[in-house]
């Protein structure tokens, strides 16, 4: 260790190697991979949109291409992630008031929120599978 | 011995205290306006996963009069800011952790932004032409 590093003792960041992960820990970092995936996934509203702004045949090409594998796989993953980061969002809003800091609230909460979000994507496939109708 | 991030602020003058706008001089804008957006967003995204569920398999004459409904083409542009923006801010955060080589930070930092204007910017006036020409 340097001189330097002696005298500012700055705080390190876990080792991933040997650091056993929890369900707070994993949770954390889903929270950002879910967030960046949708942030790429946006693509498909940006397509969806210029292509209907295009014509005819550029949002047929588009409508095509949703109902191909790859499209509804596409789809999962995007109602998976929104719904995980939405509710998880709310968990961090608490955390920004000022609650749920204590480690067994934090957990509560982490395990609501899987529920929440596990609940909220069923029922959107339900839907979307045309169980209302 | 006191360490940096210790400041008290002794060598700031009152002002600056008062100002509370840091090194950046942003302050808390960027943590409080990625808040904002995240309270937005609830709402919004919503909405929009109710709508995507009405859409399948729509014919393109049945989504542009969809779209072109004032209070859905106001919806989805008030979407697409919130959204963008909250996306630029977040993925903002993850290249200033993850990525530690200076150089390529500041063009990722550079790149996204543009990105995600030139997204939010195609995607609006995509919304503004159905509404306004069909």
């Amino acid at each position: 260790m340097s001189d330097a590093k002696k005298i500012n003792p700055r705080p390190l960041s876990p080792h991933l190697q040997v650091y056993r992960p929890q369900l707070t820990s994993v949770m954390s970092i889903l929270h950002r991979a879910t967030g960046f995936s949708m942030a790429v996934g946006t693509m498909m509203i940006v397509w969806m949109l210029v292509a209907a702004a295009s014509g005819v045949e550029a949002y047929d090409t588009f409508q095509w291409f949703v109902g191909t594998v790859i499209g509804k796989l596409m789809i999962f993953g995007w109602s998976a992630a929104a719904f995980y980061h939405l509710c998880n969002g709310v968990r961090h809003l608490f955390w920004d008031m000022g609650y749920l800091f204590k480690i067994e609230n934090a957990y509560k909460a982490g395990y609501l929120v899987l529920a929440a979000a596990a609940l909220l994507l069923a029922l959107f496939w339900w839907l979307l599978c045309g169980g209302a109708a | 011995m006191k360490l940096k991030w210790e400041d008290d602020g002794t060598f700031k003058s009152s002002l600056a205290r008062a100002r509370g706008l840091g090194a950046a001089h942003m302050g808390v804008t960027h943590w409080w306006h990625q808040r904002l957006t995240a309270v937005a967003n609830i709402p919004l995204m919503l909405w929009l996963v109710w709508s995507v569920l009405q859409m399948q398999g729509w014919s393109y004459e049945i989504f542009t009069a969809w779209l072109a409904q004032p209070v859905n083409a106001i919806l989805m542009i008030l979407s697409l800011l919130s959204v963008f923006y909250h996306a630029a801010l977040g993925s903002q955060v993850i290249a200033e952790d993850y990525i530690h080589h200076e150089g390529l930070k500041i063009f990722k930092l550079i790149g996204m932004r543009l990105f995600f204007i030139g997204a939010a910017v195609a995607s609006i006036f995509s919304v503004l032409k159905i509404a306004f020409a069909g």
